[in-house]
């Protein structure tokens, strides 16, 4: 395989041949640097490339598997992270100006050090909305994210640096948070899979956080093999999270070629079946299809359901700005900081009010799940509009662009749902997203799912044109 | 989501001017319309879900278990 190949190659790939010795640990991440020379100038996902430490490590782990140790399930796989997890020397940017003047981490995230553990090698820090409260993938300060497989349109945020360096082949793996759809928003436009775990599941220590309640942290890949890889390499209890569940290491790659049999699929109608473009409706019912999935369910009071995130995100994202808001608001992206000020004077009723609804809202969801394993439903309710646009219009009405994007994806994690969001390319045109829903601590019956479609050619994330 | 509060004719402007000064929140008058336009979605989202019957066991899901 020629070192532009290595650089493209899957997770699962690379990790076989580091580990039997075919290729060099810092072959892989040569080729992946000098890939991201190339191409990250025009996409714009990376905000810092770390080629010492990375190559530093995959020297470290070559001599160590020279030694006859076994390297790890992602043996000298490049990996990047979203700005706002730590990372040892640098300041946890969280795609702000403000924190740049952070101190430099002590260490690096939980994630970071498990994904190292297995044999992970860190390249680099990704772009990203400031402080994570955005779905478009365009940042005043660092500039805008471009859409790898169209560079005139919006990556998807707040993780748009994660979907835009995977869908452009820069690294294999990203790691990413979704506290109202930042992994499954990219994923959708920039046609890539991520997994928005269950709410505790993974450990959030060593990031820096937006809505402490609704905040997840999860991978971006290419194919749901390396998805699984990465998750399977990340679980576990961290004391360090005061939201971790605590459950024990629950392998999904084993799973994945199960028999999908016995799963009970429907897609989700009422709510997640209007008030979007009708391709997104196309893209579910052709994953539908290939499960030969005919029911459907409906998801109570979801327009509620995405009410209440929208409170409680906006309050509890102002608490925690407040003093900056206060000191530094010059400094902010404009339209976070007034989404942020309106949020700090909400009256505590309010917020109090959407957090007991939530409490309702789950129980009547998990009812759900007693009759059905898996719930399909659209990521986004259209695909990737032109950076900078404001409107789009849905059955002749123009309606603005960015509050709209979230519509699907917030009554889902509003309650800690596992979710894998596919791919879907019904034609040339930009790519479209589904998610493929669980019940809590189900991952491994979403990733199933996905690895079957993806077995069957109905979903896939090849490697944006841009070379 | 709608962006428009059961009550519409509340007067978001003067009320947002009085809860920045409560904040101690120092704000510049141009940024007010941008401030007032998201108070008044997220006051309509408030009401939204304000109107929906809970039983009053239903305890805030704040320290949340899925």
């Amino acid at each position: 395989m020629s070192e532009q190949d290595w650089a493209t190659a899957s997770a699962a790939t690379i990790a076989t041949s580091v580990s039997a010795g075919s290729v060099s640990a810092r072959t892989i991440v040569s080729a992946a640097l000098d890939r991201i020379g190339r191409i990250d100038p025009a996409v714009n996902a990376f905000t810092d490339v770390l080629a010492d430490r990375a190559l530093a490590r995959a020297d470290r782990l070559d001599t160590a598997r020279g030694r006859g140790e076994a390297p790890g399930a992602l043996a000298g796989v490049p990996f990047a992270v979203k700005n706002l997890f730590d990372i040892a020397g640098l300041p946890t940017r969280a795609g702000s100006l403000i924190n740049r003047e952070r101190a430099p981490a002590e260490r690096d995230a939980t994630l970071i050090a498990r994904m190292e553990a297995a044999g992970a090698i860190l390249v680099g820090a990704l772009n990203m909305g400031e402080y994570a409260y955005d779905f478009t993938g365009e940042n005043i300060h660092d500039g805008d994210t471009r859409n790898p497989h169209d560079l005139r349109h919006m990556s998807g945020g707040s993780s748009g640096g994660s979907g835009g360096a995977v869908a452009a082949g820069l690294v294999p793996l990203a790691l990413a948070s979704d506290t109202n759809g930042s992994i499954r928003v990219p994923s959708a436009f920039c046609g890539c899979f991520g997994l928005k775990p269950t709410y505790g599941r993974l450990s959030r220590a060593g990031s820096f956080p937006f809505v402490g309640s609704l905040d997840h942290l999860g991978p971006m890949a290419r194919s749901t093999r390396d998805l699984a890889l990465a998750y399977d390499a990340m679980q576990g209890p961290d004391p360090a999270d005061p939201a971790i569940a605590g459950r024990a290491t629950e392998p999904a790659s084993p799973g994945l070629d199960e028999d999908m049999a016995d799963l009970r699929i429907a897609v989700a109608g009422g709510y997640f079946a209007r008030s979007g473009d009708v391709d997104v409706f196309a893209a579910v019912a052709r994953v539908a299809d290939a499960l030969s999935c005919t029911r459907s369910v409906e998801i109570p009071e979801a327009a509620r359901a995405r009410a209440s995130a929208y409170v409680i995100t906006a309050a509890e994202g102002a608490s925690l700005h407040l003093d900056r808001l206060r000191e530094r608001a010059g400094e902010f992206d404009p339209a976070v900081r007034d989404r942020l000020i309106a949020g700090a004077m909400l009256p505590a009723p309010f917020v109090e009010r959407a957090q007991r609804f939530r409490r309702w809202y789950r129980a009547a969801v998990l009812d759900l799940f007693r009759e059905v394993d898996v719930i399909l439903a659209p990521s986004t309710p259209y695909r990737a509009p032109r950076s900078g646009q404001a409107t789009f219009v849905l059955d002749g009405v123009e309606l603005p662009v960015r509050p709209n994007i979230g519509l699907f994806t917030q009554p889902i994690s509003f309650i800690g749902l596992p979710v894998v969001a596919v791919p879907v390319r019904l034609d040339a045109g930009l790519p479209l997203g589904v998610q493929i829903i669980a019940a809590p601590w189900r991952e491994d019956l979403a990733l199933r799912v996905a690895h079957h479609l993806e077995c069957a050619g109905i979903i896939r994330a090849p490697v944006a044109n841009l070379a | 989501m709608t962006d428009t509060p059961k009550n519409p004719a509340f007067d978001h402007a003067a009320y947002a001017s009085a809860a920045a000064a409560m904040l101690a929140l120092p704000i510049d008058p141009a940024w007010m319309p941008t401030i007032v336009a998201n108070l008044r979605v997220l006051h309509a989202a408030a009401d939204h879900v304000g109107t929906f019957p809970l039983p009053d066991e239903a305890e805030a899901a704040s320290i949340f278990t899925a």
